[in-house]
C-alpha cells in the first residue's frame, strides 16, 4: 500500500497563476476560493494542490483539458516556476533549488516523456538516446553502449540508426522512452505519453510501460485525461479539476467512495471487476458456513471470479494467514453485471 | 474645411458611414487636382525657410563621427579601420583564392606566387555539391552554370563576385543567427531589433551605401561591408520565428535532460530549426548576390561592374552577357542552398573527404599544367555581337511599334497620373492617409503616418515623394493587373502553377540589376522603362500570393458552392476571390515593397523621384540628403504596409476568411 513507502516527492499547497505574480495572491489570503480569484481577476492553473507520492509509486493525474495536470507537473519538474507552494524531492525544496542544482538533478535524478514524443529531429535514435548522456559531458564510448541498452529495453535494437520522421508514433515514443531512462533516473515524469497513439497501439504501449516499470521500480508521476488508462496502470490517482485536486486514492477507493458526483461520473462506466478487490466484496465471517476453498483479500474480483462463481458454496477470504470474509458466487456476480453495490 | 466634413462621419459605426466618407475623400481629391485653384507655392513643396535642415545635421553628425568622435578607449575612425582590416583580410584571402592568386608586391609590380583556383575545379566543385545535395540533374545545372562562365569570358569578374560573396554570407548567416538568438532569448532586446529590421528591410539599396561609403571609402571592403548589413535583416528575423516555432516539448525536453543555457541553444534549438534557418541562409545568399551586384558602385569589381560600365556605355551585349552570367551564378547558388533543405542532416563526412582532396588533386594539376588553369582565351566565346546583333534587328524592324506603345502609355497613363499626384496640396494627402490609419486600426497608427508625411514634408521631398508615389502606384497597377489573372489561372488550374511557379521562381533570383539591361536595350532611359522593369522585377509576389490564396480555400466551401448550383464563374466570383482577397491583398503588399525597392534601382535610367535623390547623393557622398531621401522611401514602404495590413486584419475580422 501507498502509505507504507517512504515519500519521494511531495507537493505542498502549490499554486500557479498565469499573468500575475505571487503578491496578486498573498492579497487574497492564504486559501482563497475560486470565487475569490474571479473577483480579483486572476486565472488559476494549478489552484492548492498538494500530494505525497511515495517510492516506487506509479501516481497518476487524471483530469480533463484545461484541468491543470500538465501545469502541475511542469510545477513539479520545476520546468515552470510555481507562484506559490513547496516541491520536496527527498525532502529537497526544489522551488529554492539554484539553476545549477537543478541541472544537476535533472542530469541524474529526473527522465520526461512528453505527449508528441519531442525528438530532436536531426539526431537519430541512438543519438537522441544518448543525447541525455551527452549534455552531461559522458564519453562517446561509454553513452554509445549505455543507449544501445536502453534501445535494446524498448525493443527497437536495429533502427539505431534511423531519424525520428522515418519511425512510427508508437516507436518514437519508445525512443523518448528510452531516452528518460538512459540516465538511470529516480523520479519519471510521463505528460500523456500514449496520447497521441492509436488505441490499439496505446494498449500495447501501456503494457510495455507496466513490464518495463516491474523490473525498474522507478517513482512515476504519469497524467493522463483517460480514466481507463489512469486505471490500468495507476497504484494512486489524483483527480483534477479547475486546477484543484479534488480526490486522491487507489483506482478501488474512487470506485466505492467517490468524493462527489464529477468524480462518480467517470467511476460510473470502471470496469470494476479489474479494480475491486475480494475485500471490499466480502461478507463477514460466520464459522458456521461451509466454504469451498480460499481467495486472497487483495486479488482482484476478475482473478478470483471464475473460481468462486464454479463453487456452490462460498471461498474463505484471508489476508495472510487469517480468514477475515467469505466471498460467494452471488457476490462476484452483482460486480460482473454491474449490478448497484450492496454492502 | 476637410475636417468639418469628416468629423460627424468618424465618429459613427463603420461600413456604410465609412463608405460616405470616402466617397467624399474621392470627391474632394479630384476637385482639389482637377480645378484650376490658385494653390499658394508652400502647399506643393514647403519653402526652405520652414525646412528642418536634418540633412545637412546628419551629414555633421557623420563627420563628427569620421573626424572626432572617441568611444573612450580608441576613436571611431579607429573602430571603422579595425572593421576594415577585419573584414579586408578574408575578404583578400577569398579573391586570391577565386580570381587573382596569392600576390607578393604592390601594383604593377605584384608577382604571382600561386595561382588561384583553376576554373576546371571550381566547375568541379560546383557540381559535385550539387551531385551531394540534390543528385544528377542538379549537379549538371550547378556545373554547367559555371562552365558558362568561364567559356564566355565571365570568369575572372564572376570569380571576384563569388569572392564577395563567400565572405559576405558566412558574416551575415552567423550575425544574423546571433542577433536572432539574443532577440529570441529576450523580449527587450527583440522589441529594440524589430522596428530596425522593418527600417533596414524598407530603407531602399542605394542609401544603405551613402553613409559605408561615407565611413569605409571607396572599395571591396566597403561593398562587402554593405552587403552583409543590407543582407542580415531576414536571416535574424527568420533566426528569431524559426526558435520560437521549435515545439514547446522539444524545449522543455531540452531543459529536462539537464541542458545549460548554451547547451539548450546549440545542441537543441539550433539543430531544431534547421531546416527553416537553412531558409534563411538562402535568403542571404540571394540578398548577398544582388547587393554585390548593386554596390558596384562602391567599388565592388566583378560582374556588376561590367553590367554597371555596360550600362553606362549603353553596350548592348556586354551588359547582356555579364546578366545573364549573373542570372545563372544566382540560379545556381539558388537551387544549391535549397537543396540543403531537402536533406536529412548529418552522414556525408566522407563526401567531404573526397571533396577537398578532389579540389586538392585539380589545384595540383592546374598548378602542373599552367596552360589550362587559366581558361584559354582561345576557346572563348562571346555572346556580346549576338546580342547587340539581335537588338538591333528588334530596334530596326519594330522601333514604330514600341514606340508608338511607349508614346501610348506615357501620354495616357503615366502623364496624367503624374500631374495628378503632383498637383494635390500636401496637407490633404498627410490627412486623407491619417485618416485611413485611424479608421482602420486607431490613433496609434494614425500618429506614426502623421509623423512620416511631416517628416517628408519638412525636409523639403515632397514633390520627389509623390513622384515616386507615382511610379511605384503605376508599375503597382499594372503588376496587378497581369499578376492577379496569372494567379487566378496558377490558383485553378495546376499544370498553369507549375508553369508559373517555374517563372516566378527564376524572376525572383535574379538581381534587381539585370532587370534594367534588356529594358534599357528596347525603350532607352525614362519613366516608361523605369516601369517596366519595376513591374518585372514586382511580378512575382502578385502572382504568387493569389494563387496560394485560391489554393488554400477549403475544397468543402467549393463544394458547398456547386451544390448550390453555382456556375463556374460564380464560384470565381463569389467563393473564391472574395475568400482569397486577405492573401491577394497581402501579395499586393509585397508587390509594393518590391517596387519601391526597385525603383531606387530605376535611378539609373533617369526617373527623378527620391531614388535618383538617394542616387545624386550617392555620387556626391553627400550622406545627408541620401540618409534623408533614403528614409523617405523608408517610410512611404511603411505607410503602404501598415495601412495594408491593417485593412486585411480587418478584412479577417469581419470574417472574409472561413
Amino acid at each position: 500500500m501507498a502509505a507504507a513507502r517512504p515519500v519521494k516527492l511531495a507537493a505542498n499547497g502549490i499554486w500557479k497563476l498565469f499573468a500575475a505574480d505571487g503578491a496578486a495572491l498573498d492579497r487574497l489570503g492564504p486559501d482563497p476560493d475560486d470565487a475569490a480569484l474571479e473577483r480579483a481577476g486572476l486565472v488559476a492553473g494549478v489552484a492548492d494542490a498538494s500530494l505525497a507520492i511515495g517510492e516506487g509509486e506509479i501516481f497518476v493525474i487524471m483530469g480533463l483539458s484545461g484541468s491543470g495536470k500538465s501545469t502541475l507537473v511542469r510545477c513539479l519538474s520545476r520546468l515552470i516556476e510555481p507562484t506559490r507552494g513547496q516541491v520536496l524531492l527527498d525532502g529537497q525544496d526544489l522551488t529554492r533549488a539554484s539553476p545549477a542544482e537543478l541541472i544537476r538533478l535533472r542530469r541524474h535524478k529526473m527522465g520526461m516523456v512528453f505527449q508528441n514524443f519531442a525528438l530532436l529531429p536531426h539526431l537519430t535514435v541512438l543519438g537522441n538516446v544518448a543525447f541525455p548522456l551527452e549534455v552531461q559531458g559522458v564519453a562517446r564510448a561509454e553513452r554509445t553502449r549505455r543507449a544501445r541498452e536502453m534501445i535494446a529495453l524498448v525493443g527497437l535494437s536495429g533502427r539505431e540508426h534511423d531519424l525520428p520522421h522515418q519511425l512510427s508514433g508508437g516507436q518514437q515514443q519508445r525512443v523518448g522512452i528510452a531516452r528518460s531512462l538512459a540516465v538511470g533516473p529516480d523520479l519519471w515524469f510521463l505528460d500523456e505519453p500514449f496520447s497521441a497513439l492509436d488505441p490499439l497501439i496505446r494498449r500495447e504501449m501501456q503494457n510495455e510501460f507496466l513490464r518495463l516499470q516491474a523490473g525498474l521500480k522507478k517513482t512515476i508521476v504519469f497524467i493522463t485525461h483517460d480514466f481507463d488508462e489512469a486505471i490500468r496502470l495507476a497504484d494512486r490517482i489524483a483527480i483534477m479539476r479547475g486546477g484543484r485536486i479534488i480526490q486522491t486514492g487507489t483506482p478501488e477507493e474512487l470506485v466505492l467512495h467517490p468524493a462527489d458526483s464529477y468524480v462518480a461520473e467517470f467511476t460510473r462506466e470502471a470496469p470494476r471487476a479489474r479494480i475491486l478487490t475480494a475485500r471490499a466484496i466480502m461478507r463477514p465471517l460466520d464459522e458456521r458456513i461451509e466454504v469451498a476453498g480460499a481467495v486472497d483479500a487483495g486479488a482482484k474480483v476478475q482473478a478470483i471470479a471464475a473460481k468462486v462463481e464454479a463453487a456452490p458454496i462460498p471461498h474463505l477470504v484471508t489476508e495472510g494467514d487469517r480468514p477475515v470474509g467469505l466471498i460467494d458466487r452471488s457476490a462476484v456476480l452483482a460486480v460482473l453485471l454491474g449490478r448497484e453495490m450492496v454492502r | 474645411m476637410s475636417l468639418a466634413l469628416v468629423r460627424p462621419a468618424t465618429s459613427a459605426r463603420p461600413m456604410r458611414p465609412g463608405l460616405l466618407l470616402w466617397t467624399l475623400i474621392l470627391a474632394v481629391t479630384l476637385a482639389l487636382a482637377l480645378l484650376p485653384l490658385p494653390y499658394p507655392k508652400w502647399l506643393s513643396e514647403v519653402p526652405r525657410a520652414w525646412r528642418l535642415g536634418w540633412d545637412k545635421d546628419v551629414s555633421a553628425f557623420l563627420a563628427w563621427l569620421v573626424e572626432d568622435a572617441s568611444l573612450g578607449l580608441f576613436s571611431f575612425q579607429e573602430l571603422t579601420r579595425a572593421i576594415s582590416w577585419l573584414l579586408g583580410w578574408p575578404l583578400e584571402w577569398a579573391t586570391a583564392l577565386f580570381a587573382t592568386g596569392v600576390m607578393r608586391g604592390q601594383g604593377s609590380a605584384a608577382v604571382q606566387v600561386l595561382p588561384p583556383m583553376p576554373w576546371f575545379a571550381v566547375v568541379a566543385a560546383a557540381a559535385m555539391l550539387g551531385w551531394h545535395w540534390g543528385g544528377r540533374g542538379l549537379a549538371a545545372l550547378a556545373g554547367l552554370a559555371f562552365l558558362y562562365l568561364a567559356v564566355f569570358g565571365q570568369w575572372a569578374s564572376a570569380m571576384v563576385t563569388l569572392a564577395s560573396i563567400a565572405i559576405a554570407v558566412p558574416l551575415g548567416v552567423a550575425g544574423g543567427l546571433l542577433i536572432g538568438i539574443a532577440g529570441f532569448r529576450s523580449r527587450k532586446v527583440a522589441g529594440l531589433i524589430t522596428p530596425l529590421l522593418d527600417l533596414m528591410q524598407t530603407v531602399p539599396i542605394f542609401a544603405y551605401l551613402v553613409p559605408i561609403l561615407f565611413l569605409f571609402g571607396f572599395g571591396p571592403v566597403a561593398a562587402t561591408l554593405a552587403t552583409v548589413i543590407y543582407a542580415m535583416p531576414p536571416m535574424v528575423r527568420i533566426t528569431m520565428q524559426a526558435l520560437h516555432a521549435v515545439p514547446q516539448e522539444v524545449k522543455e525536453y531540452g531543459v529536462m535532460a539537464g541542458c545549460t543555457r548554451h547547451q539548450l541553444t546549440w545542441k537543441v534549438l539550433v539543430p531544431a530549426a534547421r531546416p527553416s534557418l537553412l531558409v534563411g541562409v538562402n535568403q542571404v545568399i540571394m540578398l548577398s548576390l544582388n547587393m554585390v551586384i548593386i554596390a558596384s558602385m562602391i567599388g565592388a569589381g566583378g560582374l556588376g561592374y561590367d553590367v554597371l560600365t555596360s550600362l553606362r556605355r549603353l553596350d548592348i551585349g556586354g551588359g547582356l552577357e555579364a546578366g545573364l552570367a549573373i542570372v545563372l551564378l544566382a540560379v545556381a547558388l539558388d537551387r544549391l542552398s535549397r537543396a540543403t533543405q531537402e536533406r536529412a542532416p548529418g552522414q556525408g563526412q566522407r563526401f567531404w573527404i573526397l571533396f577537398v582532396a578532389v579540389l586538392l588533386g585539380l589545384y595540383l594539376l592546374g598548378l602542373l599544367l599552367p596552360g589550362i588553369a587559366r581558361y584559354p582565351d582561345a576557346w572563348t566565346l562571346s555572346t556580346g555581337p549576338f546580342f547587340a546583333d539581335l537588338v538591333g534587328w528588334i530596334n530596326v524592324h519594330f522601333f514604330d511599334t514600341l514606340e508608338a506603345i511607349k508614346t501610348a502609355i506615357v501620354l495616357n497613363l503615366l502623364v496624367p497620373v503624374r500631374r495628378f499626384l503632383t498637383e494635390l496640396p500636401w496637407p490633404w494627402v498627410v490627412l486623407v492617409t491619417v485618416l485611413a490609419g485611424w479608421r482602420l486600426q486607431g490613433p496609434p497608427l494614425a500618429l506614426l503616418l502623421l509623423g512620416f508625411g511631416l517628416f517628408i514634408v519638412f525636409n523639403g521631398q515632397w514633390q520627389n515623394a509623390m513622384l515616386t508615389v507615382y511610379l511605384c502606384g503605376v508599375s503597382v497597377l499594372v503588376a496587378a493587373l497581369i499578376g492577379i489573372p496569372l494567379g487566378i489561372l496558377g490558383g485553378l488550374s495546376r499544370r498553369a502553377w507549375r508553369v508559373l511557379e517555374a517563372v516566378i521562381d527564376t524572376l525572383q533570383t535574379l538581381p534587381s540589376f539585370v532587370y534594367l539591361i534588356p529594358v534599357v536595350m528596347l525603350f532607352r532611359v525614362g519613366d516608361f522603362t523605369a516601369m517596366i522593369a519595376v513591374v518585372l522585377y514586382a511580378l512575382a509576389p502578385a502572382v504568387r500570393y493569389t494563387a496560394h490564396g485560391i489554393q488554400q480555400i477549403r475544397p468543402v466551401l467549393i463544394e458547398a458552392g456547386t451544390a448550390a448550383g453555382c456556375t463556374n464563374r460564380q464560384l470565381l466570383t463569389r467563393i473564391r476571390l472574395p475568400l482569397a482577397l486577405p492573401e491577394i491583398m497581402l501579395g499586393l503588399n509585397q508587390t509594393i515593397m518590391l517596387a519601391l525597392s526597385m525603383l531606387v534601382i530605376t535611378a539609373l535610367v533617369g526617373t527623378r523621384d527620391l531614388g535618383q535623390e538617394v542616387y545624386v547623393a550617392l555620387t556626391k557622398a553627400d550622406t545627408g540628403r541620401g540618409v534623408i531621401a533614403g528614409l523617405c522611401v523608408a517610410f512611404i514602404a511603411i505607410t503602404a504596409d501598415r495601412l495594408i495590413q491593417a485593412g486585411v486584419a480587418r478584412l479577417k475580422a469581419r470574417g472574409a476568411v472561413a
